[in-house]
């Protein structure tokens, strides 16, 4: 049985939060969120969650020594690597298992990283674990750049914004690529659960969340988690925004399971693309400085080509798993 | 009781693997590590250990799996060779800096560029300063021992260090000798089993491993980390004394061949001191005054033991299988150090030697030899031996 909404609520009413106060992100920084819900479901249906996470705002925001936010074990080793660091976790729990050096049936492993520690740095470390099929959930707040260092561009970021390294500039409109597509790289390993989720919605992500804890084997969710203050809109803007993203395209809402697709939010309306990328400021300026119509245009496409290819990847899937076992 | 096998030194490192019995073993293959985990995944597949290996996709991530496994509480080891090392290092420091008593056997090759397969101990020279307690083998059965004495070390409460195990390349993890290997039940009860204090796992007693340390504690951790060599160096005697009542066999910080009375010493790592014993045998015969001092720990540094070694020698010459372009090579930059506070400083030369697995003969050694009994050392001049120039 999927947890509930009011099994959730009276459940963090009795229980400290796994992931609880005193880090310093920043306000309106929806990171927290994402690792709030997730050690809570985990905990809410009994596991003993074990964390790892990247270099990234998390991490250094979270656990500035001698303090730690983390009400549950935690282990940060460096950027590229916190895959690799829970399959290592993940192995050492296996073997204590089997030697009867532990009896602890409940743990499960929750690694945290950034879009920069996920798409790009951390990749190999990824996708090496996830073909290993160690049994742990990797969690992306995906904010679409290093925030942590300052707003540079990242496999993440979106075309036309602006960053720190590709900055929009009277001859050049920001990045230029599309931003990758994080779950389907994921996808390709095959023997995974990947999903999106954003911060806009958190009864999906919890369900996903659920999933993911309960697949015995490698599980992958991507969550939209704004950067507030590099996506330059108001503190309190977040989940709004990553709305937004669901209702235009920009950032479906779907779920890969050993081969099955589903689109698990189908909105009955579509709002345009542009309504979306002029909420946020980090387009301001190509919007200024540049023909912004014409890159909103080629997105808006893009997206709309993707949406077709989730429904038609959902139907041709459905009952027809690819894989068995992992 | 103990048994004589004839293998290559990979095998015997394998062997003391298989019985200090990890339970994780996470490795990447490279040239000329390979053949150690392969024969440890040959013991798994087969059912003679239950380890967990974890055949990761990168040096780098195996270091990183290494890292979450010790953290997690689990005895753990790896390893590498060259670049393996080089991709590990961001690492390498960190498991030292947190504690994490894992075992490296690093089987020593030259570092690329341009890349080369063979042996030389540029790979231990690049992780030096890296926190790890550094130990280097002659042959099989060094390297086999000091495995099981790493580990001891190691996971000991006042230490709590990473230990890498060197061996020199081709020539003792590939090439076949004869080494003892004792019963599984003696190397465990040796070794014990790892109590660790905050594993990562007890979820009762939730610990944060790897905060953000910065200028208000990361001075003070790192200070530990020194004191946790210190007490390696203080302990280091009592587990070579506990290990000889074991095997029978003695290690100290130095191995000295027929250097007590000598006049003229030679200092080398690795396989080569048997070259060099060789050498000396030959120069005794005729009359010559010389001997040997090969370290068996190089990290930490024994500096009291080599003065002690040193003092009131005519000549030291210091072999180098490795290069610090630009200043003097790594050896020799200690050897040299520590003789600072000697009133008489016996002449030193350095010789670099080897690199890229050139063959090293005695022939070479001969000619270090005797530029020290000829009086043509120079404290500030590099020498090559086997150089085409």
């Amino acid at each position: 049985m999927p947890l509930n909404l009011p099994q959730l609520v009276d459940f963090i009413a009795k229980n400290d939060w796994p992931f609880t106060q005193g880090h310093r992100l920043c306000p309106g920084c929806n990171a927290p969120m994402v690792a709030k819900w997730s050690t809570m479901t985990a905990k809410a249906l009994g596991y003993e969650p074990v964390v790892g996470a990247a270099t990234g705002c998390l991490e250094v925001s979270s656990t500035i020594y001698p303090f730690s936010s983390w009400n549950v074990p935690y282990i940060h080793n460096a950027f590229e690597n916190v895959a690799a660091t829970m399959s290592g976790a993940e192995a050492a729990y296996r073997s204590l298992l089997n030697r009867g050096k532990l009896d602890n049936k409940k743990v499960k492993f929750i690694a945290y990283g950034g879009d920069g520690g996920t798409y790009d740095i951390g990749l190999q470390s990824l996708s090496g674990a996830i073909e290993r099929g160690h049994d742990f959930v990797y969690v992306l707040y995906d904010n679409e750049g290093y925030m942590n260092t300052g707003n540079q561009r990242s496999g993440s970021t979106p075309t036309g914004a602006d960053s720190t390294t590709e900055p929009v500039g009277s001859k050049r409109p920001g990045k230029l690529q599309f931003k990758k597509s994080i779950v389907d790289i994921v996808a390709g390993h095959e023997g995974v659960y990947a999903a999106t989720a954003s911060t806009s919605e958190p009864m999906d992500f919890i369900k996903k969340m659920e999933k993911a804890l309960e697949f015995e084997g490698p599980a992958f969710i991507a969550v939209l988690a704004p950067c507030v203050r590099f996506w330059r809109v108001p503190e309190d803007s977040g989940p709004e925004l990553t709305k937004m993203a669901v209702e235009t395209k920009y950032w479906p809402l779907w779920e890969y399971d050993m081969g099955e697709y589903r689109v698990t939010k189908k909105p009955r309306n579509f709002k345009p693309l542009k309504e979306y990328i002029t909420k946020l400021g980090r387009f301001n300026k190509l919007i200024k400085q540049h023909n912004s119509d014409e890159i909103i245009e080629e997105m808006q496409e893009y997206v709309n080509a993707k949406w077709e290819r989730l429904l038609a990847l959902e139907e041709i899937s459905k009952d027809k798993p690819l894989r068995k076992k992992i | 009781m103990p048994n004589k096998l004839a293998v290559t030194g990979a095998n015997a490192v394998a062997h003391a693997m298989r019985q200090v019995n990890p339970d994780v073993v996470a490795a990447y293959p490279i040239t000329p590590q390979t053949p150690i985990v392969q024969y440890y995944a040959d013991f798994v597949a087969n059912g003679i250990v239950d380890t967990v290996m974890v055949p990761v996709e990168s040096e780098h991530s195996a270091m990183s799996a290494v890292v979450g496994s010790a953290a997690a509480g689990a005895r753990t080891m790896t390893a590498t060779a060259a670049n393996g090392l080089a991709l590990m290092t961001e690492i390498v420091y960190i498991a030292a800096s947190y504690r994490l008593p894992i075992i490296m056997p690093i089987v020593n090759r030259a570092l690329s560029g341009p890349i080369n397969i063979h042996c030389d101990h540029s790979d231990a020279m690049l992780v030096r300063d890296s926190g790890w307690l550094q130990f280097f083998s002659e042959d099989h059965q060094e390297a086999y021992d000091l495995t099981i004495i790493a580990t001891k070390i190691a996971e000991n409460d006042d230490v709590l260090l990473p230990a890498m195990v060197n061996l020199d390349g081709f020539i003792t993890s590939h090439g076949v000798d004869v080494f003892e290997m004792m019963d599984d039940e003696v190397v465990r009860d040796f070794v014990g089993q790892w109590e660790p204090k905050y594993p990562l796992l007890n979820t009762e007693k939730p610990v944060t491993h790897g905060s953000l340390d910065l200028f208000d504690y990361y001075y003070e951790h790192h200070r530990q980390q020194e004191e946790g060599m210190e007490k390696a160096y203080e302990l280091l005697p009592g587990v070579f004394e506990e290990f000889e009542k074991i095997s029978g066999r003695k290690y100290d910080f130095l191995d000295k061949y027929k250097s007590e009375d000598a006049d003229y010493v030679m200092i080398v790592l690795n396989s080569t001191a048997s070259t060099a014993k060789y050498v000396v045998d030959e120069l005794r015969e005729a009359g010559h005054k010389v001997g040997l001092v090969k370290p068996w720990v190089f990290t930490p540094f024994p500096k009291k033991e080599l003065i002690e070694a040193l003092e009131g020698k005519k000549a030291v010459v210091v072999l180098d299988r490795a290069m610090s372009f630009g200043k003097e090579a790594p050896l020799y930059s200690l050897v040299k150090s520590a003789l600072y506070n000697l009133e008489n400083k016996p002449a030193i030369g350095s010789f670099v030697y080897g690199l890229g697995g050139r063959d090293t003969t005695p022939e070479m050694l001969h000619e270090a030899f005797e530029a020290a009994m000829n009086d043509e050392l120079d404290a500030d001049t590099q020498k090559y031996l086997g150089l085409r120039e």
